[in-house]
């Protein structure tokens, strides 16, 4: 019961250690290539602090990471593994897309809804997926991945047939009505693309917080996610409650869908691949640990590893890749939590046993 | 005559997890052809020590020794080198596996290449033969009984060559008659010079068959006695440190309106196969009625559709005058059902919640806790110190994980919640599985006091002594039938343990056959 208490305190030690590691790791690899890390951490830094510009271009980089870690930890909390935040961006940035391109509305009202609209796209994409779990049983790996497939392919069609730009590989710009760009902050940065989906994301990040902790939902989605047995036994509706929490989930991921189209391309692309952030978000809940502070966190540091990698390669010639090694590696720490813990028990034993052992004996009932 | 001398000595053995000490200066000897009770309470630090006999934790402190040699067991290959062999709570068995396959697993006899299956076999014919363990090789393990599958593990430790055998709680899953057959191999084994190291905190079996015993509390050994110069009493007061009674204090029973029926009620499984087959029964405010059978005989599936959890293919059941067949579980709780569930980790708690918000499992939506939406805090704050004072539940507060307390402060946390719902009908389902003597008594004394309320409480156990203690009448059942029904006064464990093994042959219990409690 003992070594319990130990792994919550490591909760906050682990990744601290993880980070360290995955940047020597990242080092290593710098000298291997004969590259030197110092210079390539330091143009890191300078890369994503720079400028202005660059400051809003990071910013840019961590919404998406934060709102994609909080879409999979929420279904985390519920005990589903949401791989289908891809195509839950998808959805979002396809319903973002349709409202963009074909209505007509005021300025503010035009963006609203089509916010709103590609949001509840991704919503209900997700709530498929928690659907066929919760009253069906069908694996939800499976399901979201497969839907992943299944939103790329079909918003192709969507935008070859009904918003193409002739001659290109993607969709016709949306209006400027429905921007929600801000385009004096963005003035004022040098051109980074900033946008309204920043205070979304905060909203969304304290809203993430107190529904699951604080509201009758969340005791509904930590229940089931803990001991679904448990909500058997005492009649709680794990189906529904999966349904609405991968609907949120997918909620999450469709906004990050229509911030990609609505404050940053404005029009969406017929990519070969989905964007991979909703796999960045797995790493970033991981991190987090799956509370709002520590996803905050983590999207701010893998914001700045994927961001600062561009300067790594212009300070120190460090191909960009090696970026993706440090943040691969302190994945494979985090995921793999048992070598830290390991690690920190032997060390902490070595440590117990060269100190002298009398005052340890003072006994507390804990078993 | 048998050679007495130490084959197993722990001199000053102390473990520590972080800081607390689990075993402190522990002295145990195991003499040649003994059978060594180690009694304690749960969490008084049995199976640590156990574990450091069998190599999977290192001892901070202290040394062993086997036949007077000094030895270090890190690990269990170890253990079994030096003749140690564990027979554990929960069989560690492969199921489709055959009896042989299970036992040479690990340490297969080749012939060339292949495993020489018949050479085994035949091996363990002569070891089962030999000490009467009458197992068959070449069964399947899933097809055999609990008991069968026990001995399984016996031969797995000799066909290692143990002459050490530690046994872990060998009878909590065994009917009265399997831990008759069980306490006679033991008794065997040491004949053959085995010696064996028997777990448990059921007296009667220690009075019955050990030859000495060691009482271990909060890490401590107490005290080590010979069998034949104490009693069941003085092993008690000193496992629990304070006086104890093992008979709960009841008067009989004053049963008043029926308030739960059930009616012809049939519950299949997937298979189809009818786990409850045509059961009618009626419990009645102000009695205990106890459910006594062999687990696996429908009594999980038998609560499980009373309280919602499990579809019904047919019947009634009424809490007094409401149908209550076709409500979902929601609602039967809040008709006016509790359940102490059977496996209080699986379904009862949820043990990386705090112990407030275990107690708002059934209420965190009601008006009366939540406002908007957001669960008051302070309410269920309130709620929780005053569950944890009125049923002394120990833990460091309201906030403390379930997960870190003892199973018996667990148990009071479910006990609490459900009585806290004023329900008409109690339903306790193993009620104290795996309680020490101290809590048992606390859930004893809470049943019997809530029955004196007016409640009408539904009992299952498997644990004969408990119904026989707290039942005023019993039923039995057997293949999804009730086979029998009795009241204690008119039975005793031998007659019940037939009618649970199906045979029901009335009448032929006698009074010297009476049951001991505990």
């Amino acid at each position: 019961m003992k070594i319990r208490k130990i792994f919550q305190y490591d909760s906050l030690l682990v990744p601290i250690i993880a980070i360290a590691l995955g940047l020597i790791i990242g080092a290593l690899f710098m000298l291997l290539g004969g590259y030197n890390p110092t210079v390539a951490y330091v143009s890191m830094i300078e890369k994503v602090i720079g400028s202005s510009y660059d400051v809003g271009e990071l910013l840019r980089t961590i919404a998406p990471l934060i709102l994609s870690g909080l879409a999979v930890a929420i279904a985390f909390k519920v005990g589903l593994f949401n791989i289908g935040v891809d195509g839950q961006i998808i959805m979002g940035s396809l319903g973002a897309l349709i409202v963009g391109t074909q209505l007509s509305l005021p300025s503010i009202i035009h963006g609203i809804v089509a916010v709103l609209f590609g949001a509840l796209l991704g919503g209900l994409w997700g709530a498929i997926a928690g659907y066929l779990k919760g009253s069906k049983g069908i694996n939800e790996v499976i399901t979201t991945i497969m839907l992943n497939y299944i939103a790329l392919y079909s918003s192709h069609m969507m935008i070859r047939a009904f918003m193409p730009q002739e001659g290109t590989q993607r969709s016709e710009l949306i209006k400027e009505s429905a921007s929600i760009k801000i385009n004096f902050l963005s003035d004022m940065m040098g051109g980074a693309r900033i946008h309204w989906g920043f205070l979304i994301v905060i909203l969304v990040l304290v809203f993430y917080h107190y529904y699951l902790n604080k509201t009758k939902w969340g005791y509904e989605i930590r229940v089931t996610g803990l001991n679904i047995q448990a909500t058997k036994y005492a009649g709680i509706n794990s189906s529904k409650i999966m349904v609405r929490t991968m609907f949120i989930s997918g909620l999450f991921g469709g906004l990050i869908g229509t911030f990609n189209v609505l404050g940053v391309f404005n029009y969406m692309a017929i990519s070969a691949s989905t964007s991979g952030i909703g796999f960045d978000g797995i790493a970033v809940a991981l991190l987090g640990g799956n509370t709002a502070i520590g996803i905050l966190l983590a999207g701010i540091l893998f914001g700045i590893l994927t961001y600062g990698a561009q300067g790594m390669s212009f300070g120190a010639g460090v191909p960009n890749e090696i970026g993706d090694v440090v943040i691969s590696a302190i994945i494979f720490f985090v995921s793999a939590p048992g070598i830290i813990k390991h690690l920190l028990y032997r060390f902490r034993n070595k440590q117990k046993r060269t100190e002298n052992t009398d005052e340890t004996t003072k006994s507390k009932k804990g078993a | 005559m048998v050679d007495k001398h130490t084959v197993l000595e722990l001199k000053g053995i102390t473990k520590r997890f972080s800081d607390f000490v689990a075993n402190e200066s522990i002295n145990f000897q195991l003499e040649k052809g003994e059978i060594h009770a180690l009694l304690g309470e749960n969490g008084a630090g049995k199976s640590t020590m156990m574990n450091i006999v069998f190599g999977l934790y290192q001892p901070d402190e202290g040394e062993i020794y086997i036949n007077n040699d000094r030895v270090t067991i890190d690990n269990p290959n170890v253990a079994i080198e030096h003749g140690i062999g564990m027979v554990h709570q929960h069989f560690k068995l492969v199921e489709p596996f055959t009896v042989t396959e299970n036992i040479i697993l690990g340490m297969e006899p080749k012939k060339g290449m292949s495993i020489n299956y018949k050479q085994a076999s035949k091996d363990i014919k002569a070891l089962s033969d030999r000490y009467g363990l009458d197992i068959d090789p070449y069964a399947k393990v899933a097809d055999i009984s609990v008991g069968m599958q026990q001995r399984v593990e016996i031969v797995k430790t000799l066909y290692r060559g143990a002459d050490i055998l530690i046994f872990d709680e060998p009878t909590a899953v065994l009917t009265p008659q399997e831990i008759d057959e069980l306490l006679n191999i033991m008794k065997k084994l040491v004949a053959e010079c085995k010696s064996i190291i028997l777990i448990t905190h059921k007296l009667k079996e220690i009075m019955k068959i050990a030859d000495r015993c060691t009482i271990i509390r909060r890490g401590k050994v107490i005290d080590t006695v010979k069998i034949s110069e104490t009693n069941t009493q003085e092993l008690a007061e000193k496992m629990v440190g304070e006086a104890v009674s093992f008979k709960t204090e009841k008067t009989p029973s004053q049963p008043k309106d029926i308030l739960l029926s059930v009616k012809n009620l049939v519950v299949k499984d997937a298979n189809n196969k009818n786990m409850v087959d045509d059961i009618s029964f009626s419990v009645r405010s102000g009695e205990v009625v106890g459910v006594a059978g062999v687990d696996g005989n429908g009594q999980s599936e038998l609560i499980e559709a009373i309280t919602g959890m499990r579809p019904k293919e047919s019947g009634e059941i009424l809490l007094k005058d409401q149908h209550i067949e076709s409500l979902d579980t929601r609602s039967i709780y809040n008709a006016g059902i509790s359940h102490i569930p059977g496996d209080r980790h699986k379904h009862g708690l949820v043990l990386d919640f705090s112990v407030k918000e275990n107690m708002i499992l059934h209420n965190y939506y009601k008006d009366e806790i939540v406002k908007n939406g957001f669960i008051n805090e302070e309410t269920v704050e309130k709620i929780s110190l005053r569950l944890i004072e009125q049923y002394d539940i120990r833990t460091p507060g309201p906030q403390a994980l379930v997960r870190s307390m003892s199973g018996g402060n667990q148990q009071k946390v479910i006990i609490a919640r459900e009585i806290d719902m004023n329900p008409r009908v109690l339903i306790a389902s193993q009620p104290t599985r795996g309680l020490d003597v101290g809590a048992v008594e606390f859930v004893h004394k809470e049943i019997i006091h809530q029955r004196d309320q007016g409640m009408g409480i539904l009992l299952v156990s498997f644990e004969l002594d408990e119904i026989l203690n707290l039942s005023d009448r019993i039923i039995v059942l057997f293949d999804g039938q009730i086979i029998g029904e009795t009241t204690p006064d008119k039975t005793s464990d031998r007659e019940l343990g037939l009618m649970m093994a199906g045979n029901y042959i009335r009448g032929e219990s006698s009074e010297n056959q009476k049951n001991i409690p505990i």
